[in-house]
């Protein structure tokens, strides 16, 4: 992985906002070139001042290297709590005192919220479970669960189920499953703050297997879990290396109880320089505004997000907590004139 | 996560916490009032057992395993 050193600098430690704007201009904009490490950094290190002409920039990247339509999904926690996991961020460990207990959600329930999606005009309904990997029992409850959905409702069905074998990616590429997600979470040289109880090389396996199968990968993270700008421009460039055809982005929102329960949440500029730098960094990937987002921007950041280089949001709640009413982001894109991507798009 | 669980009052009002489990009555809710605004209750407000909930897409179920299920 390459990083730039073409730096210049118009005080100390920031790059001068006109170069590295001009440059993603020229590289990203005109050639579809996404930037470097380096050159994220530099993006991730602008001033408060440049924030509204990064925005612009990030959208019209967006707008021309993947249209205006933009991508809606609804997901849903199959298996609640009780990981065996450690991931900091996270209330479903059960090696933490949070308050979230374990749950099972059965397969009609799973029909419904489908339903229920799809009728917002997403085209994705993703399930998933607090795993570390699936067992036989969890392969067995998503087989019935996809099946039943695909029965009942058009709606593309992907999975998020942590750590698979080969012979798992296989089984979910033939049940239909035709996206899967599984988040490096932060910057190699991060993740070690993170998780202790496996590998960023084992989520980079299981990512790798999964596009071996031919399903579409879906990989991002959380920013804001205290890593440095350095650490998140690592993390962009990583994630370009990987090429994923989307990356959800979401933003720590401290879940109480947890070793992360206590970092402050990030500010809004920080999280919407971030999304700037990443679809700069990804020019054609698929970029999902996730979890995090209402706390850490409000209803005006998911707007301006939109307009910065957006072009997914998750609506509704997420995984166990709440979201912003579905209708409220639905009415915002028809407000932006931005359409919705139709079935027959992703299919 | 240990709460107290207590006997509910008399007349069923909520004297626990939906978000931490402490008594309502207590001082420092005011990060409950603002975590709840996009959090499903965690605690029966009756007794503060641990509720099981799951939360999809549009609403929330919570269940207490003594004084039953709240939906959104």
């Amino acid at each position: 992985m390459s990083i730039s050193t073409t730096s210049t600098s118009d005080r100390a430690g920031q790059p001068a906002a006109g170069n590295i704007l001009a440059t993603a201009r020229e590289q990203v904009l005109e050639r579809g070139e996404g930037l470097d490490q380096g050159q994220v950094l530099q993006v991730l290190q602008l001033p408060d001042e440049s924030l509204d002409d990064l925005l612009a920039l990030a959208h019209d990247v967006r707008m021309r290297w993947c249209g205006p339509e933009v991508e809606v999904e609804g997901i849903i926690s199959l298996k609640t709590g009780g990981c065996p996991e450690d991931c900091h961020f996270c209330s479903q460990s059960g090696l933490f005192a949070s308050p979230v207990r374990a749950a099972w959600l059965d397969v009609p329930m799973l029909v419904e919220a489908a339903k229920q999606t799809a009728k917002t005009g997403a085209t994705e309904f993703c399930i998933v479970a607090a795993v570390r990997g699936p067992d036989e029992r969890l392969m067995s409850q998503v087989a019935a669960g996809v099946a039943a959905i695909k029965d009942a409702v058009d709606i593309n069905v992907a999975c998020s189920l942590g750590m698979l074998s080969e012979e798992q990616v296989t089984r979910l590429a033939e049940m239909g499953v035709h996206r899967y997600n599984h988040n490096l979470e932060t910057a190699k040289s991060y993740f070690t703050n993170v998780v202790t109880t496996h590998t960023w090389e084992e989520r980079w396996e299981t990512l790798r297997l999964v596009r071996e199968a031919g399903m579409e990968v879906c990989c991002g993270g959380i920013v804001g879990m205290g890593e440095s700008l350095e650490q998140r421009a690592e993390f962009a460039a990583q994630l370009a290396e990987l090429t994923p055809d989307e990356v959800p982005l979401n933003f720590l929102n401290p879940r109480p109880g947890t070793p992360f329960g206590d970092l402050e949440q990030m500010s809004g500029p920080d999280a919407l320089r971030t999304v700037a730098a990443f679809r700069l960094a990804m020019p054609r990937t698929v970029l999902r505004f996730a979890g995090g987002r209402e706390i850490t921007l409000g209803d005006l950041g998911a707007r301006q997000g939109l307009l910065g280089g957006i072009n997914a949001v998750i609506v509704g709640n997420y995984l166990t907590t709440l979201g912003r009413p579905a209708e409220s982001d639905i009415d915002l894109l028809g407000e932006l004139q931005m359409p919705i991507k139709a079935l027959n798009e992703t299919l | 996560m240990s709460a107290p669980v207590q006997e509910p009052a008399a007349d069923g009002a909520a004297q626990f916490c939906d978000q931490c489990g402490e008594p309502s009555a207590a001082a420092g809710h005011d990060r409950c009032a603002v975590r709840r605004t996009l959090e499903p209750p965690r605690f029966c407000p009756q007794c503060a057992r641990r509720m099981v909930v799951q939360v999809d897409p549009f609403g929330w179920k919570a269940r207490c395993s003594r004084h039953g299920e709240t939906t959104s």
